[in-house]
């Protein structure tokens, strides 16, 4: 059999394609496969509900579960009426065109800064500023910020694919716009919305650098009291385990046990955002 | 009911317009508290020292704050990334355009959407536990903590983002170029080196310039990672430390008001920059794509 | 036969600098159907969405002259645009039934403004449904989503979500388009029953449907109109040339 030069090309070219996809599942298969082998022999029930003890060696991580978990909740209570408020704004009221624009490229510049860009933002003006400290109410809000962008764009994304057909049967129905919102277009794009705010809850849990300086200890003693409260978190945790404390060696396997929790978590989130997305696209009708 | 409604209706609207406009008020807040918090340093600290100085001192007496070697350590590290993260991207992307089957594509796609979303702390601490030792022992280093160590990770986390942006910048292509191609007697990648990816290029280069821009602003994994040793970067087997990881790892040594807290925010200016001229790049290219390749799905 | 529900005077419309309508006069009467035909593009949906003002929501819009609905000209800006939708109603081209259940369709006109009383509504909702033909095929399905039904179903549901607000005046903006032969039998039939109590107006591409279903006939050509009079001289007896050459099937 002789090959023609150009079918060797494309044979070289697909083998090389095909060791891209390769390599890339691989290099993320060995993150997964080394977290969750190491990470599960320290799990269990006391794990996740006992105060860490001795120096950070023994007990569990419920402090930074429940600390992260203030902190997400506390990022979403304050991006979505913004993000989603901001959304409708701009495909519902159609602004005039350079408003619009403007908008449209804060909100694109906004997602494109670094979140370590947050949380000097946030150090600045909550911690500093506004004398909030570094506190939960300081990360939420930060964090709040860095997630505001993605539910712009999730949100927007939904309500434009919203066939316009709808808003007109309502409003000549006699419907004034804010019925035609709060009744037909928001209930219409909630699903979508919701995936996009699952989406950016996922990324709230999992970010690092935008907490660093606004509302993460290393280690604080008991559960958080008050929004004004310090607070342990999973990430920033990992980060502390390796980095700080007196037992580097078994603060390790604690360190592993984190980032599977964390991990699997934040994985979690975004396999039943994307699901459900996937779900959404198929069952569109319009 | 009477016109009442009236009223009621453009409050909503004032609502939603002040709503809209906080993105924008974050932005200019973002912007100004970046130049205010890092101006003083300059009262001190000449601008041309801090951007071309080779030694960044920030705790002797007097400091020194030349972030020279901080910059080319960012750069570095991410152009090392970047050489991980475009040929396993595109390469992906096309595996997944081009030569997947659709019951492949239905589970990869999602699956590397979902990949995208593990959180850099999870790769930085991989980097520091399993990469690291690797790296050390391979190349008899005297420590595993290297740009080289940096790039590698910050690549592998970059592939996924890439590789979805490109697959979409590719799958927009119309399917007419590709027929018309495969019609003229071209095998297939002859198709893609010819049309396909040419077709794609603006596409492409957005998602690469978003990829460096991401990977530039980048915080844990780097920190953990890189070493952190603030001298002009000689070679990719040594330690160094990029902007990032010099403002998360010296922030919370510093006291609130203090020269090296202006300098900090001033290294945070300067990212902000950066990132802010390639993001204004991929948009530019982007909007440019659309009207290139118009309604033409 | 002779009462004017709607007066039209002088009307002209702007699409930009696009000049759309130009200068039309023209009365309906009350309890007939009229119906406008003529090429794509000739304006008439445009012409039947100025009579709700639907026409508002598309940018860069202007008109001029006068729609007298009642004695009152409804293009002025005092003109109360919801007061106004909800005495002329309007079924689209597409049927477009809001994502809720089939009872939850035809309740929206009357929750929006604010009717709460639980079966009244009840009442207006299978009055509406019964007159329009749905009630027999649903009446045991209130429930489920009005996604489910069928397409011609569907446009029937939007004809009763509209009934149940109690308007004075249909617009029917080619309510049949998207039907096949059967359903679109249907919806004609049921047009003929809703002229006794509404005035009807009807956009339709299709000749043989203005001639079934109308009593009157607008020929526009380019948003000017060529011929408007009783249906069967404008079929049997054109005045215009080009009246005869469109019905002929010259153009169009």
């Amino acid at each position: 059999m002789k090959y023609k030069k150009t079918e060797i090309l494309e044979k070289i070219g697909f083998s090389i394609v095909t060791l891209c996809i390769i390599v890339m599942l691989l290099f993320l298969g060995l993150i997964l496969y080394f977290i969750t082998v190491r990470g599960i022999k320290v799990i269990s029930w006391e794990f996740l509900t006992q105060q860490p003890r001795s120096g950070m060696t023994e007990g569990g991580i419920a402090p930074a579960i429940v600390g992260t978990f203030y902190l997400t909740l506390g990022a979403i209570l304050f991006a979505v009426p913004i993000g989603v408020g901001c959304a409708i704004y701009l495909n519902e009221y159609t602004p005039k065109n350079i408003i619009l624009n403007l908008l449209r490229i804060s909100v694109n510049n906004l997602a494109g800064i670094p979140s370590i860009i947050f949380g000097l933002f946030g150090l600045a003006v909550f911690v500093k500023l506004f004398r909030f400290g570094v506190s939960i109410l300081s990360g939420s809000l930060t964090l709040g910020i860095l997630i505001l962008p993605s539910i712009i764009s999730a949100s927007q994304e939904t309500l434009m694919a919203i066939p316009n057909s709808l808003r007109e049967a309502s409003l000549a129905l006699g419907a004034t716009k804010w019925q035609t919102i709060k009744k037909i277009v928001v209930p219409a794009a909630l699903p979508g919305i919701l995936t996009g705010i699952i989406l950016s809850t996922g990324r709230a849990a999992g970010e690092t650098a935008a907490i660093l300086f606004t509302a993460a200890a290393f280690y604080v003693k008991g559960f958080p009291g008050s929004i004004f409260s310090e607070v342990m978190a999973l990430p920033y945790h990992i980060y502390g385990l390796m980095t700080e404390g007196i037992y580097p060696d078994k603060q390790i396997s604690i360190a592993y046990g984190c980032a599977l929790i964390l991990m699997f978590l934040v994985l979690i989130i975004s396999a039943i955002a994307i699901y459900f997305r996937q779900k959404q696209r198929r069952t569109y009708y319009g | 009911m009477g016109k009442n409604y009236i009223i009621k209706e453009s409050i909503y609207r004032w609502i939603f317009g002040l709503l809209a406009f906080t993105s924008l008020i974050f932005l200019l807040g973002i912007t100004i508290t970046l130049f205010s918090e890092s101006l003083p340093l300059f009262k001190h600290y000449p601008l041309k020292n801090f951007l071309s100085g080779r030694y960044w001192y920030p705790t002797y007496d007097p400091p020194e704050f030349g972030a020279l070697p901080l910059i080319l350590a960012s750069l570095m590290v991410t152009a090392g990334a970047m050489l991980v993260c475009i040929p396993l991207g595109i390469g992906s992307a096309l595996y997944l355009n081009e030569l997947a089957s659709h019951k492949q594509r239905a589970v990869l796609k999602p699956l590397i959407e979902i990949l995208a979303s593990i959180p850099s702390i999870v790769y930085g601490f991989f980097g520091m536990v399993i990469v690291a030792p690797f790296i050390q022992k391979l190349f008899h280093l005297p420590t595993g903590l290297t740009a080289l160590t940096g790039s590698l990770i910050l690549g592998i986390m970059g592939t996924p983002t890439v590789a979805s942006l490109a697959e979409d910048a590719i799958s927009f292509v119309p399917r007419s170029f590709r027929e018309a191609s495969l019609a003229l007697g071209a095998n297939r990648w002859q198709t893609i080196v010819k049309v396909i990816l040419p077709s794609a290029s603006s596409g492409i280069f957005t998602a690469i310039i978003l990829g460096i821009s991401r990977a530039i602003g980048e915080t844990m994994t780097v920190l953990m990672v890189t070493g952190g040793s603030a001298i002009i970067p000689k070679s990719f087997f040594q330690p160094v430390r990029p902007i990032t990881s010099t403002i998360a790892a010296e922030m919370g040594e510093t006291v609130m008001g203090s020269l090296h807290y202006n300098a900090l925010f001033a290294l945070g200016l300067l990212l902000f920059l950066i990132t802010l001229i390639f993001n204004i790049l991929a948009e530019f290219i982007s909007s440019r794509h659309r009207i290139k390749l118009g309604a033409g799905r | 036969m002779a009462d004017v529900q709607i007066k039209i005077e002088n009307l002209n419309f702007f699409y930009g600098k696009f000049h759309c309508l130009k200068n039309i006069s023209m009365d309906i009467y009350k309890n007939s159907v009229t119906a406008i035909i003529g090429p794509s593009g000739c304006g008439k949906s445009t012409f039947i969405r100025l009579f709700n003002r639907m026409n508002d929501l598309i940018p860069g819009t202007r008109a001029e002259g006068a729609i007298y609905l009642d004695n009152e000209n409804i293009l002025s800006l005092e003109t109360d645009v919801v007061e106004l939708r909800r005495k002329v109603g309007m079924v689209f081209q597409k049927p477009n039934p809001f994502p809720k259940s089939i009872f939850r369709n035809v309740s929206y006109g009357l929750e929006i403004h604010n009717i709460k009383e639980r079966t009244y509504i009840e009442n207006r909702v299978k009055e509406a449904l019964q007159k329009s033909a749905l009630w027999d095929e649903v009446k045991n399905r209130l429930n489920d989503s009005a996604l489910m039904l069928s397409g011609g179903q569907q446009q029937r549901l939007c004809i009763a979500r509209c009934l149940a607000v109690e308007p004075e005046v249909i617009l029917f903006d080619e309510p049949c388009a998207s039907l096949d032969p059967i359903s679109t039998k249907r919806i004609e039939e049921l047009i003929t029953e809703l002229k006794k109590s509404y005035t009807i107006v009807i956009v339709t591409h299709n000749m043989q449907q203005a001639a079934r279903v109308s009593d009157y006939t607008a020929f526009l050509y380019l948003g000017e109109l060529i011929e408007y009079g009783p249906t069967d001289r404008i079929f049997t007896v054109p005045s215009n040339t080009r009246t005869e050459e469109y019905l002929s099937g010259k153009f169009g």
